[in-house]
């Protein structure tokens, strides 16, 4: 495949700068000015969803966890504050369903299989990308192929102007909720085919909110309101990033090193506690993580017909969890709960080789082969109990084909997984071995018109994670694998327009039907660290995702973007259990709206920018699982603002951002008896140099 | 809006002499603020949920997260709300709060000459996790305050008492696998640890017969120690039997102990449930089942059980998955389904109300 230069995105970039359900054709991750990073175009066959750049920037967000909120098909668990725990789900599928990979390398979490979102600060994020199913290129590790669905963050890519060599920026934001956040990036170019960048931040907030419990009698007259103090959800993080690009005409490679280390509380569900306990409670729940990445990939273009692509990952993981809470009784400090100090430590290997060779122009096949490694240790004070100590070998092939016929364009590939399991102590869980199918086809029928239909098929599934099958309490080694398949048919157009108005129109509309059996849930009791194990068995979700977006151009200096997406879905429980139907049988699952959406407008003026953007997440039910008023959790919505403006000062850059979220004051809850925070501001300054 | 009740019509009306009707306690998911309490009243055959919430619309966060325990004694009703740290106390027959008493981690409750019992899993401050040693509260219900404390053994649970003495099942829940395996005989007038009765790992249930022969349950280990039930002679305290019957919950009515199991196998994941009624005058298992229409089929984890000393009813609650809604169930004393009736989410302890 050719190297391309990726001009064309300069101007994706300027006609929406939000690339929402973006139906690019090309990868529009980079560029400014001339330099450019290369990218292969890629064959996508199913839109992606991306936002990047500067869209990204002024959406109000803080983590990645707030800006794959605007995705549609996306839910996210969100515990609240800076610290809570943030995991994304993908067209109710379940938060182990979705792959994350950091720079092109999944982040894994062989431990519980959940990836914290909310640890990935957008201040070095270029772009993040959402692909339902797979990306659809066949040059791709055989992780690519192994979740339902993909998120891809990328890291920015150094971008250097005619004659310098060295870029330089920091960047402080401070806010509510006692935020404060520096952070720095440097760029180096060595020479004309390597550069670097080192990239800093340190995050913290004291995590202390206000949160209203409030409600009505039936005549309308309020029966309790009270204000409370989100308490423990302090954080302290640290993230240091050291990335090398290089390439010539046969070779591009990136190499990243990545540490991130936090101290942060764990806030407990909000509960009724006795009066003592709210006066004299000291609550010690903190959670310690430290984090190190290193990983690498290089891509040699053979031939005109093979190229291959390696990988390799090393990453360690240390999480330490404490919790001891007291309170006074009768003059006299005591415990109140089950007390932990456990620490545990992650390894991940990860080695991968793909290999693309082109029969004919129109005829492409790959294998890829991967072999990870993980172990998991543990100390545990106080437990007397024997810590399995697992060990897991997974290899991974994948066989993949694509046909380009013109208007028609198809991929398929299968997917085989194999694992073996050790462990010091305890029941080992058997070792597997899986077949996994999908297809994707895409048509378009006009070569004039933008518009395309695509369809996919993908069986996957996923292995049951080292808690599920070794937590000492609560985990059974005999759990299954859980199995998705999806079905999704959708259709999209867009056109740019020479209309001196209407710049540009899109729309896509997809659907999907999705089931799940032999599903494993786990979702936290009043300590996020206690999962409770639930064997759903059966799900079956069906949907809708729509999306429009246009750019007008009102005035010659002033642009309105709009962007709307909309969502329908539907989320079944169907499971049964050993000895019959459960009461909630044919339920809506947890925390699964009917109804959901987004906007974002955009209005841009010279060096001014304003963006509003809107949230809905509809009536929903919580973790009781039956759809009783009981357990109704009421419709959200948040309204949130920001402003920019940028600035020159002889050579150097200035960016300031105001941002003010939550601007109707809303008190709600992601998740029941977790409060997310009221009306909260932040401010931005950076500088380039 | 505030949680209102909402009631069904579960049985014709009857009128008894003794028993009006039962307060119903489900505990409630941890973290859910989910416990509730249901009431049914024989006059009118109807089954109320959520009456607490309703009739005290003025308390912040309504009753709490995970009830434990609920016992009448006198005309008022106490329920321990466990992670909340607090003995609820409300009025029997209007269903309104009197008064929050603060109790750590607040397991079971019983009374005896005007004091409420209450076992408690906390401990003072150990360096070790999980080190404390828990303790048994009085309370004293006239003035509903804390009158005295004594440090019992690990995280005990449940309390019977016979004249002097008080006896709690230690459970050492929290320190698996080295369980506690003692039952702690408390001196009511001096309120000290008098004994320590060895009996079995991970206790729990306890019960008292006419004769004074104490039945503790042992949970057993989830592997190897299978649950058991033991006979302890109040007299002498020593105990004098193993009977080899696994029991995870069990209620007396005169020479008849009504019990259940779900015996749970770590290493298969696997839930057998067995029911029985043993005599406690012989010891002998006079039947291994209790309802007798298969209805038992339809429980998926039976959870609470209880019997109207009055009407002889076998009460069974159903806690389902402890995540969904639960179910109520009223067989006769032949084990005949008379009615059945959703709960809340985990219905589990039952108060009868005297007329």
């Amino acid at each position: 495949m050719k190297l391309k230069f990726c001009l064309l995105s300069i101007a994706f970039l300027w006609v929406g700068k939000v690339t929402l359900f973006a139906q690019t054709q090309k990868d529009s991750i980079t560029t400014l000015n001339e330099i450019v990073i290369q990218k292969e175009v890629f064959k996508d066959l199913i839109p992606v969803q991306t936002l990047s750049g500067e869209a990204l920037e002024r959406l109000n967000s803080h983590s990645v966890a707030d800006a794959l909120r605007y995705f549609s098909g996306v839910k996210i668990k969100d515990y609240g504050g800076m610290g809570g725990l943030k995991t994304i789900d993908v067209r109710n599928m379940g938060t182990h369903h979705v792959g994350v990979f950091y720079n092109g390398i999944q982040i894994g979490n062989a431990q519980n299989g959940i990836v914290d979102l909310g640890k990935f600060s957008l201040d070095n994020v270029e772009a993040i990308k959402l692909y339902n199913g797979q990306r659809s290129t066949i040059f791709q590790s055989a992780k690519e192929y192994a979740s339902a669905s993909t998120v891809y963050i990328q890291t920015k890519k150094p971008v250097f102007t005619e004659g310098k060599d060295v870029n330089l920026s920091a960047k402080y934001k401070a806010g509510s909720i006692q935020l404060t956040n520096p952070s720095i990036r440097t760029e180096y170019k060595i020479n004309d085919n390597v550069s670097t960048t080192i990239s800093a931040e340190y995050m913290h907030s004291n995590g202390r909110y206000k949160f209203r419990q409030k409600r009505h009698n039936l005549n309308g007259t309020v029966a309790y309101d009270t204000v409370g103090h989100r308490l423990n959800s302090d954080i302290d993080a640290y993230r240091i990033e050291n990335s090398w690009y290089g390439k010539d005409d046969k070779n591009t490679w990136s190499a990243n090193l990545y540490y991130y280390q936090s101290d942060r509380g764990l806030p407990e569900a909000v509960i009724k506690k006795s009066d003592v306990t709210l006066e004299t409670e000291n609550i010690n729940e903190r959670q310690i993580d430290k984090n190190f990445m290193g990983q690498a990939e290089w891509t040699r273009y053979v031939s005109d017909r093979y190229q291959f692509l390696l990988k390799a990952k090393f990453a360690y993981d240390l999480m330490n969890y404490t919790s001891r809470k007291t309170v006074d009784f009768q003059g006299e400090e005591v415990t109140y709960n089950p007390q932990f100090d456990n620490t545990f430590y992650q390894q991940d290997w990860y080695i991968s080789a793909a290999h693309l060779y082109k029969i004919s122009p129109i005829w492409e096949v790959s294998l890829s082969t991967d072999l990870q490694y993980n172990k998991l240790n543990a100390t545990r004070k106080g437990q007397g109990t024997l810590f399995s100590y697992p060990e897991r070998y997974t290899f991974m092939t994948a066989f993949a084909t694509s046909v380009d016929l013109g208007k028609v364009k198809a991929q398929g590939n299968i997917l085989g997984t194999f694992t073996n399991e050790k462990v010091r102590h305890n029941f080992k869980a058997p070792n597997r071995s899986v077949w996994a199918p999908s297809l994707f086809v895409s048509y378009k029928p006009w070569n004039e018109h933008n518009l395309n239909i695509h369809a996919f098929y993908k069986y996957i599934f996923r292995l049951p994670t080292f808690n599920d099958l070794y937590y000492t309490q609560l985990g059974t080694s005999n759990l299954r694998p859980e199995i998705s398949r999806q079905f999704n048919l959708g259709i999209n157009y867009n056109k740019a327009l020479n209309h001196s108005f209407v710049k540009e129109f899109r729309v896509s509309v997809e659907s999907y039907y999705a089931n799940i059996t032999d599903k494993i849930i786990a979702s936290p009791t009043s300590s996020m660290m206690r999962w409770m194990m639930t064997n759903l068995g059966k799900v079956e979700n069906y949907g809708i995702e729509s999306a429009v977006g246009t750019t007008l151009n009102i005035l010659p200096d002033l642009d309105l973007g709009i962007n709307l997406t909309y969502e329908y879905t539907s989320s079944k429980d169907k499971s049964l259990t050993l000895y019959g139907k459960p009461s909630y049988y044919g339920d809506q699952i947890p925390y699964a709206p009917w109804h959901s959406g987004s906007s974002i407008v955009e209005l841009n003026y010279k060096d001014w920018g304003l963006n509003y953007s809107f949230i809905y997440v509809g009536k929903r039910y919580n973790g009781n699982k039956n759809n009783i008023k009981r357990n109704e959790i009421q419709p959200w919505y948040t309204h949130d603002i920001s402003l920019q403006k940028s600035f020159k000062w002889k050579d150097y850059k200035f960016k300031a951002i105001v941002e003010a979220n939550n601007l109707a004051n809303q008190y709600y809850e992601v998740v029941t008896n977790f409060p997310m925070p009221g009306r909260n501001f932040r401010f931005t300054l950076s500088i380039d140099l | 809006m505030i949680f209102t009740s909402d009631s069904s019509n579960v049985s014709i009306p009857t009128n008894n002499e003794e028993y009006s009707g039962f307060y119903l306690l489900n505990e409630g998911n941890m973290g859910m603020n989910r416990a509730s309490i249901d009431m049914f009243t024989y006059d009118t055959g109807v089954y109320t949920r959520d009456i607490f919430s309703e009739r005290n619309p003025n308390i912040t966060k309504e009753l709490g997260d995970v009830g434990n325990d609920i016992k009448i004694y006198g005309s008022k009703v106490y329920a321990t709300i466990n992670v909340s740290n607090f003995v609820e106390v409300f009025d029997v027959a209007t269903g309104k709060h009197i008064k929050q008493i603060h109790v750590p981690n607040c397991r079971y409750l019983n009374f005896k000459d005007g004091k409420a019992y209450v076992s408690s899993y906390s401990g003072k401050v150990e360096i070790n996790p999980n080190a404390e040693i828990g303790f048994v509260a009085e309370i004293d219900t006239l003035s509903l305050e804390v009158t005295r404390k004594v440090v019992v053994g690990y995280q005990p649970e449940e309390m019977v008492i016979k004249d002097h003495k008080l006896y709690v099942a230690n459970s050492g829940g929290y320190r698996v696998p080295n369980y506690d395996t003692t039952v702690s005989v408390v001196d009511l007038n001096t309120f000290e640890e008098i004994k320590k009765i060895d009996v079995g790992i991970n206790l729990h249930r306890m019960q008292i017969d006419r004769n004074g022969d104490i039945y503790v349950s042992s949970r057993g280990d989830y592997y190897d120690v299978e649950p058991n039930l033991y006979v302890i002679d109040s007299a002498t305290d020593q105990v004098v039997k193993k009977l080899d019957i696994p029991v995870s919950n069990m209620t007396i009515d005169d020479n008849k102990l009504y019990y259940y199991a779900t015996s749970y196998k770590h290493n298969t994941g696997n839930n057998t449930i067995s029911y029985g009624i043993l005599d406690t005058d012989t010891k002998q298992v006079i039947t291994d089942n209790i309802i007798k229409d298969g209805t038992d089929k339809q429980i998926l984890i039976p959870y609470g059980i209880a019997v109207n000393p009055e009407t002889k009813e076998i009460f069974m609650t159903d806690a389902q998955d402890y995540v969904g809604t639960g179910f109520v169930y009223c067989y006769s004393p032949e084990g005949q389904l008379k009615w059945k009736t959703t709960g809340g989410n985990i219905p589990a302890h039952f108060a009868f109300i005297k007329k």
